[in-house]
């Protein structure tokens, strides 16, 4: 009914219009929620999803494990790894956590099967004369008699392979013979030991042997069971003046020839003395770095310690993944946004470009940079040149997928009839909404890059091992030589390698469901 | 007609990015120095003559249409520095076999394997199943395949004895005895792959089976297994059979570590010897190694795009 009063619509009485705000002020509703920008929403999206939010927490602990794990390390340690080639003897060192002491697993020792009678025997007297316990439970005593009649015994022991560490025999200089001596002093630890008699000991090559023993090494005990000593005599040339000695020592201030001998000395006054002496392996460890032998993660075959070389490795491959994202996430992003933008020829000939670019394996990439460039600028300049030259591809390709959808839509086309420049339209207006696409695919690269490095180096492609520094692959690839022997090796690489792919799978994942929520639960 | 069109074009396409990079890694790799005649120890002057004959001190164009000229005939000249004297062509295709046998034997296992898991862990989504399939597969997507390879080899090899360290190679690739002991190696890299296509399978039938589709097939009638068999994984198919066949062409290169790993004796074991011969990296390997990389990397993306028009008429390559 009330149509056809109004049908004139071009002469509507004036008396018909009336105002609907005559206020002063607007009345709008004020929004009641508060307000919320893009990225507290994609915070608060991304901290809903819980496997997410743990990967990240994952995530963030390896990274401040390889920031300062190389730094909890003995600097003085690490820095003598170049130049120490007596750390050889302290290799395949098992895992040793304090808090595990005498549990039987990640407590320094080893179990070792096959024992023999000679070798037990040996690591009993190891302990009388080093005074620290290396056999930590005999699991298993096994007596096989043979078909002549004889019987051996062997055993499987647990073997602490800290304490056990042969003994070795060493030639100082009278310096160095001095500075140990003033060292024992002062702190009580014996370093020194004494001198064995060759025709008492039955092997000589095995510098752990101090007792009296035949020609199999088997030692000939005294009628109470003991080891007999067969150490020298000294002859008042071993310059020995130390008041550290071993407990049973007949020395005596009185009498003090018939104190042991704890050096052979060699040279002549003229040209100065050198001093051959047996030493203790692990209290020469304290005596080098003043810290007792104990390492977490153990030691590899070079005796060095495998924490800080998987957090230095680690310190590596996180910086190199950063800075090649970041390079790509540049390159990428201009060339992407070019391309997207202005398309038709220009986007056809950039997209030949980045075809024969992407075309070429990364292997070969690699292996071409690495002639090239490795004895120029350096392996790390030239890896990162590789990573650098096919990297940026994806990120390019992402950026011009964003473009073409963004860049027809409505407020590109305002933008523009208000007079804005190509490339303010592209940085200000568009490229802000791909932002969560882009912030995505440049976290992802990370590992990426990090498992490219891994291979590479594991495959001896690029060689990055050296005394000062090496990467993840190369510390995989050592360990996979003593897998037998030495497991853990091989373990703590490849799981933190592991951790780190599967955290970051995960943390990627949910970024891309929080930037992007239409996504979820894709996979 | 209009596929005709498409697929030509693409091939032309393949062809010229293939040519471009052919040429560019020649190039890179002529500039590089020669190995010194003195490295080699002796007969210095047998081998400068043969450098001169084999044409090392034409200009590098001359150099490459030789190169071009014998490479289409299958000859890419001899090992220099890597098994000196031996045909660079022939080594490779004893190779070969090793590398499509073990890839071949994995994908055999994958499929089926990758398969059965994400149709079971679609059609259970957000159950435990499901949960507990997806769980096992991010560990497996993620992990690279050589950590696997350490522990397939420490407990099969080590602990339990079952195989040996080396493969048997002395039946030749096609035969039951180098399966049998690169089963190891199939393992190693089976884990990966079967994780790969059920996450993909699972990703695309969730998404086919919540489409409106499927409500029509079941509002007309037909139960829940038929429709499921029937339209969503008719549907399904089209993303992932493309990955599939993409998978089986880029079998033949391979994996560098698993074949290094296992000593098999398959290409990228003789792409990694190549390079790291001493004193230099053989070129005549490296330049056909890298010739079958790159034509294999771009066949699989062509054939993966390919594919998808022909198997789905709706998808339109190309078109704009």
């Amino acid at each position: 009914m009330q149509e056809k009063k109004i049908l004139d619509m071009n002469n509507i009485p004036q008396e018909k219009f009336e105002f609907t705000n005559r206020d002063e002020k607007l009345h709008d509703k004020k929004l009641e929620t508060k307000q919320m920008s893009y990225f507290e929403d994609v915070l608060k999206r991304f901290a809903k999803n819980k496997s997410s939010v743990v990967a990240a927490i994952i995530i963030a602990l390896l990274v401040l494990f390889a920031i300062i794990g190389p730094f909890t390390v003995n600097q003085e340690y690490v820095d003598s790894f170049s130049t120490q080639t007596i750390l050889g003897r302290y290799k395949y060192l098992t895992p040793k956590l304090d808090i595990f002491e005498g549990t039987g697993f990640w407590d320094g020792t080893n179990v070792v099967e096959d024992v023999t009678e000679v070798q037990y025997l040996t690591y009993r007297a190891m302990e009388q004369e080093l005074g620290r316990p290396i056999i930590h439970k005999i699991i298993d005593t096994k007596t096989i008699t043979d078909p002549f009649g004889t019987t051996k015994t062997t055993y499987t022991l647990r073997i602490d392979t800290y304490t056990s560490i042969d003994c070795f025999v060493k030639t100082l200089t009278t310096k160095e013979y001095q500075e140990i001596q003033a060292w024992q002093d002062q702190t009580g630890i014996q370093v020194l030991l004494p001198i064995v008699d060759p025709s008492k000991s039955g092997n000589e090559l095995n510098k752990n042997v101090w007792f009296v023993s035949d020609k199999k090494g088997k030692p000939k005990l005294d009628s109470e069971g003991n080891f007999q000593y067969a150490y020298l005599k000294t002859d008042g040339r071993d310059d020995y003046t130390s008041t550290v000695r071993l407990p049973d020592d007949p020395y005596t201030e009185e009498n003090p020839s018939a104190g042991w001998r704890y050096a052979n000395r060699g040279g002549s006054a003229d040209l100065g003395y050198n001093y051959t002496v047996r030493i203790n392996a692990y209290n020469y460890f304290i005596f080098m770095y003043d810290f007792e032998p104990s390492f977490v993660f153990g030691t590899n075959v070079r005796g060095f310690d495998i924490f800080s070389r998987l957090a230095s490795g680690a310190r590596f491959s996180f910086i190199l993944a950063i800075v090649v994202s970041v390079i790509n996430l540049l390159i990428g992003a201009i060339y992407g946004a070019i391309e997207g933008y202005y398309g038709g020829v220009v986007d056809m000939c950039m997209e030949r470009i980045s075809d024969i670019i992407s075309g070429v394996p990364f292997t070969v990439v690699t292996v071409l940079f690495n002639l090239h460039l490795a004895s120029k600028i350096g392996i790390v300049p030239s890896l990162l040149f590789a990573f650098v030259f096919t990297g940026w591809i994806g990120m390019a390709s992402r950026v011009r997928m964003q473009f073409y959808r963004f860049k027809n839509q409505e407020y590109v086309l305002a933008a523009r009839t208000l007079g804005a420049g190509d490339f303010r339209i592209m940085f200000k207006h568009i490229f802000p909404n791909s932002m969560g696409t882009i912030i995505t695919g440049s976290i992802l690269v990370i590992p990426s890059v990090i498992f490219s490095e891994t291979s590479l180096s594991y495959l001896g492609i690029i060689n990055l091992n050296s005394t000062q520094m090496t990467s993840i692959g190369a510390m995989l690839s050592e360990g996979q030589n003593c897998m037998t022997t030495a497991p853990h090796v091989v373990l703590f690489p490849a799981l933190f390698i592991a951790l780190l792919m599967i955290s970051f799978n995960l943390f990627g994942n949910g970024l891309r469901d929080a930037f992007n929520p239409s996504t979820r639960g894709v996979d | 007609m209009y596929i005709f069109k498409y697929i030509l074009k693409r091939i032309a396409l393949m062809l010229f990015v293939f040519f471009v990079i052919v040429t560019m890694c020649f190039v890179l790799v002529k500039l590089l120095p020669n190995v010194p005649a003195e490295a080699f120890g002796k007969d210095m002057e047998l081998i400068l003559k043969r450098r001169e004959l084999l044409g090392y001190d034409l200009p590098i164009l001359q150099q490459y249409g030789r190169f071009l000229k014998y490479a289409v005939q299958g000859n890419f000249g001899y090992g220099e520095t890597y098994k000196m004297g031996s045909e660079v062509w022939q080594v490779f295709v004893n190779r070969l076999p090793y590398t499509m046998v073990l890839n071949l034997s994995t994908i055999v296992i994958s499929i089926p394997l990758g398969l059965a898991l994400g149709i079971f862990a679609a059609l259970k989504k957000n159950k435990w199943q499901d949960h507990l399939i997806s769980t096992g597969v991010m560990v497996f997507v993620s992990v690279p395949s050589f950590i696997y390879a350490f522990l397939v080899q420490y407990i099969l090899y080590f602990k339990l004895g079952w195989f040996g360290a080396v493969t048997d190679v002395s039946a030749g690739a096609w035969s039951w005895t180098f399966v049998r002991s690169a089963i190891p190696a199939i393992l190693s890299m089976s884990f990966g792959t079967i994780a790969g296509f059920a996450r993909y399978t699972r990703a695309e039938l969730t998404e086919v089976l919540t489409s409106d589709f499927m409500l029509l097939a079941r509002t007309k009638g037909l139960t829940k297994a038929q429709a499921t068999v029937r339209h969503a994984m008719r549907n399904a198919m089209v993303p992932i059979f493309p990955m599939i066949l993409g998978e089986f062409i880029s079998i033949m290169s391979g994996s560098l570590i698993i074949e290094q790993l296992f000593t098999i004796p398959g290409v990228g074991e003789l792409y990694i010897g190549a390079i790291q011969a001493q004193p230099a990296p053989d070129y005549n390997f490296f330049m056909l190694l890298t010739v079958f990389y790159t034509f294999i990397g771009l066949a699989a993306g062509i054939v993966i795009d390919i594919s998808y028009g022909i198997i789905d008429s709706r998808i339109r390559m190309g078109a704009r």
